[in-house]
């Protein structure tokens, strides 16, 4: 195979892992305290949150395609009635399994 | 009606706090079990023995990354494939970033030696859970830290009986656990909405991840979008 000699345990990858994902966990917020937070900074970090929400939903929604689409919808749905956040999963991932069944 | 950061209460612990993030977790736990398991069985196909496939769940605590980084596993690991697993691992939690960038204005308020060993147990549940919290101008870092360890110890334990049973869980998309994340991220959305003006931003983010989806391979989407709404959301001025 390739010429790569070098050979590694396997708790070479899992550290390796682990330290990769540290970095990312503490690296946004040791950047944003150099950062001045002025008016527009705080600003971009208050829409910060919900972008992060709306980037991951839109895009995996998608690609579930009509069960997804139903399932977001009736959370959402759930939400805007009750405001109860263990119907509102409860629900939608009933709303996905179902759908999942029945739709072609 | 918008709450700022500033004004809401500056960050503290307590113990009833953990308590109350872990139940806010709760309705992740069902999704959390399966996906452990499935993670458990895939891992022990891969050679991993059950002390290992334990530590990786304790120590990198991160269901997306470590599923794809799994595909790439191999045993003995090469230096080549120790290095894939770092980009790997980097790329799917590169969103962590921007999540510890958001909670700079709450957090860092803390002594740095409380804010970032906090930060270590950050996944995406209880970084919404606690980013909810604080919309509805919560203080009590407690909760962040008690949704964060409820899940941690769940995704350790449940490895264990996936790994020796295997093939237990054959699919977690089965009832619809693919979804779980992004049910409990729009169920959360409902919570944090604060009005119209806030919502350009988002949907900025959602139809540049979505573009962004279909043009790159792999999970940049999430960075993309969320930074190019963030940077949109900066420059809509509040009245």
């Amino acid at each position: 195979m390739m010429n790569d000699p070098a050979i590694y345990g396997p708790m070479a990858g899992i550290l390796a892992m682990a330290f990769a994902t540290y970095v990312t966990r503490v690296a946004g917020f040791w950047l944003m305290g150099h950062v001045t937070l002025t008016p527009r900074v705080r600003r971009m970090l208050e829409v910060l949150p919900g972008a992060i929400v709306v980037a991951t939903v839109v895009p995996l929604t998608a690609k579930a395609g009509m069960p997804g689409l139903v399932g977001i919808g009736v959370t959402l749905g759930c939400m805007l009635v009750r405001r109860n956040e263990f119907l509102a999963v409860a629900l939608g991932l009933t709303a996905v399994s179902l759908t999942r069944a029945f739709w072609p | 009606m918008t709450t700022h950061p500033k004004s809401a209460p500056a960050p503290y612990w307590s113990l009833p706090g953990l308590a109350d993030g872990a139940w806010r977790s709760a309705p992740l736990v069902p999704g959390t079990v399966v996906f452990s398991m499935a993670f458990g069985t895939i891992a022990a196909q891969k050679g991993l023995t059950l002390a290992d496939t334990v530590l990786m769940n304790a120590l990198v605590f991160s269901g997306a990354a470590q599923f794809v980084a799994i595909e790439v596993w191999n045993n003995p690991l090469t230096l080549g494939t120790v290095l894939s697993l770092v980009t790997i691992t980097a790329i799917v939690n590169a969103r962590f970033i921007l999540m510890g960038a958001s909670l700079r204005p709450w957090l860092g308020q803390l002594p740095a030696w409380q804010a970032y060993p906090a930060l270590l147990q950050n996944v995406d549940a209880n970084w919404i859970v606690a980013t909810r919290y604080r919309a509805e101008g919560g203080g009590d870092v407690s909760i962040y830290l008690g949704s964060g360890l409820a899940l941690w110890v769940i995704w350790v334990a449940a490895v264990i009986p996936g790994h020796l049973l295997g093939a237990f869980v054959k699919d977690p998309t089965r009832f619809g656990f693919d979804m779980m994340l992004p049910i409990f991220f729009s169920a959360m959305l409902v919570q944090i909405w604060r009005g119209p003006r806030r919502a350009i931003g988002w949907g900025i983010a959602g139809v540049v991840a979505l573009a962004a989806s279909w043009l790159i391979p792999g999970y940049w989407f999430i960075v993309i979008g969320a930074v190019m709404g963030s940077i949109a959301g900066g420059f809509i001025d509040d009245e």
